[in-house]
């Protein structure tokens, strides 16, 4: 069986990052596990852990007054889930719930904030590889905006 | 003595010829699959990418891709966009429409023998893509990895779902599907389709993409095909413009120096990208 620090270090997030700074995280993560339809994440709730999938789906949703839950984004293997976790108030501002049985690793969210305190040459690195993912879901989100598909003949 | 004729003069390009519609097939709220079959005389067989001219009578024409070509019969998929179309769309099997063409160049599959095939298809753009899929089927030991991505702004826009369907469950044929928005009842996934490429499991420096959706789309999955390491020479995508002649005449679809109906509407990425970054006014 793989231990925590052999599946972040094989994740893509995670890809480049020195062995060190692997073991580093691990600590702070356990494996975890959900079926179909459960809960992962719900708004408001304290971001006090981020997600890094393995393997499944899961769905971003959030709920709307008048359409319901409504899936905004799915993220898969090689991807991270929640960023609410990097800075105050540290609240998840979207539910999450698993589409597939969905394996990943939990990261306690103080345990690293406090390890990044602590080493601000490892915090730059993790905010850098956050700041990215941002970025890209920016610009997804973006695209969703503009209706890439809207107005199109054949 | 003149030699009396026995034939007629060969139709010209811009002479539609009678096609009777065989089959119809509601796809979308706004959207129809038309099988043509000719009355007399066919149109020469098209390539996969090419157009035809289709003239709905006493309204108008419009160029409509070929989705299809199957034992003489023309696959046509048309949206509802203005009158032409809503025309077209309201044919009934026995109808007769006009037909001029084939146009403009083709997807040129051959060209991506040996190596992997990366299809991406937005919206519509599943119908002109749609011959690539059947051609590499049918010949699929001349490629490597195949892969299909299909992006819709909702569930309810995903066109031929049900061959998407039978594609997904075959093993030699990677098809994902994505959408902008949905609900909970949607068990696929959800994001923009530029996500997909992303995670492709094609060899970049050996894959041949093809392509097809609205321009704006076609913009970001081209950019998303090359951060993924495809060479640009090898990213061929299909252009939209209003082809009115559909023979480079009348200048309706001019993109820069070039007329889209006839060198288009396929064209490689290296050729228009310059092209497709100038912004409109």
């Amino acid at each position: 069986m793989k231990s925590i620090s052999d599946l972040l270090g094989s994740h893509a997030f995670f890809e480049g990052l020195a062995p060190d700074a692997i073991d580093l995280i691990s600590g702070c993560g356990q494996n975890v596990h959900f079926e179909p339809d459960a809960s992962i994440i719900s708004e408001n709730d304290p971001a006090d852990v981020f997600y890094v999938l393995r393997t499944g789906r899961a769905a971003i949703e959030i709920a709307t007054p008048r359409q319901g839950q409504l899936t905004i984004e799915t993220v898969g293997p090689g991807e991270v889930l929640g960023v609410s976790w990097l800075l105050p108030p540290y609240r998840w501002t979207f539910d999450v719930r698993a589409v597939e049985p969905t394996s990943a690793i939990a990261l306690d969210a103080a345990c690293l904030r406090g390890k990044c305190d602590d080493d601000p040459a490892f915090g730059y690195e993790m905010y850098k590889r956050f700041a990215g993912l941002v970025r890209d879901r920016l610009q997804a989100t973006r695209l969703q905006l503009v209706d890439l598909y809207g107005n199109d003949a054949s | 003595m003149r030699p009396e004729a026995t034939l007629a003069p060969a139709p010209g390009p811009m002479t539609p010829r009678p096609y009777r519609v065989v089959s119809r097939r509601d796809d979308l709220i706004d959207t129809v699959t038309l099988e043509l079959a000719p009355v007399g005389d066919a149109c020469p067989a098209p390539m996969a990418g090419q157009f035809n001219m289709l003239w709905a009578f006493g309204v108008g024409e419009a160029p409509i891709s070929v989705a299809g070509f199957d034992d003489g019969v023309l696959i046509h998929t048309i949206r509802r966009v203005g009158a032409v179309t809503a025309a077209l769309c309201a044919s009934v099997d026995g109808d007769q429409i006009g037909l001029r063409g084939p146009f403009g160049t083709g997807w040129d599959l051959p060209r991506a023998t040996g190596g992997d095939v990366l299809v991406v298809a937005g919206g519509l753009g599943l119908a002109p893509v749609r011959p690539i899929i059947t051609d590499l089927l049918a010949n699929r030991a001349d490629f490597g990895r195949a892969v299909l991505l299909v992006g819709a702004r909702t569930p309810d826009a995903l066109l031929y779902r049900d061959e998407l369907e039978g594609w997904r469950g075959r093993l030699d044929l990677d098809v994902e599907v994505t959408v902008d928005a949905a609900s909970p009842a949607w068990r696929g996934d959800v994001g923009v389709v530029t996500r997909l490429i992303e995670r492709a499991p094609v060899d970049p420096a050996n894959t041949t993409a093809f392509v097809c959706g609205p321009e704006v789309m076609m913009r970001f999955a081209a950019q998303a095909v090359l951060d993924r390491g495809v060479p640009a020479t090898h990213v061929v995508l299909s252009l939209e413009r209003n082809m009115h002649c559909a023979i480079g005449h009348c200048g309706h679809c001019q993109l820069g120096p070039m007329f889209v109906c006839k060198d288009g509407p396929v064209v490689g990425w290296t050729d228009v990208e310059a092209l497709l970054r100038i912004r409109e006014r």
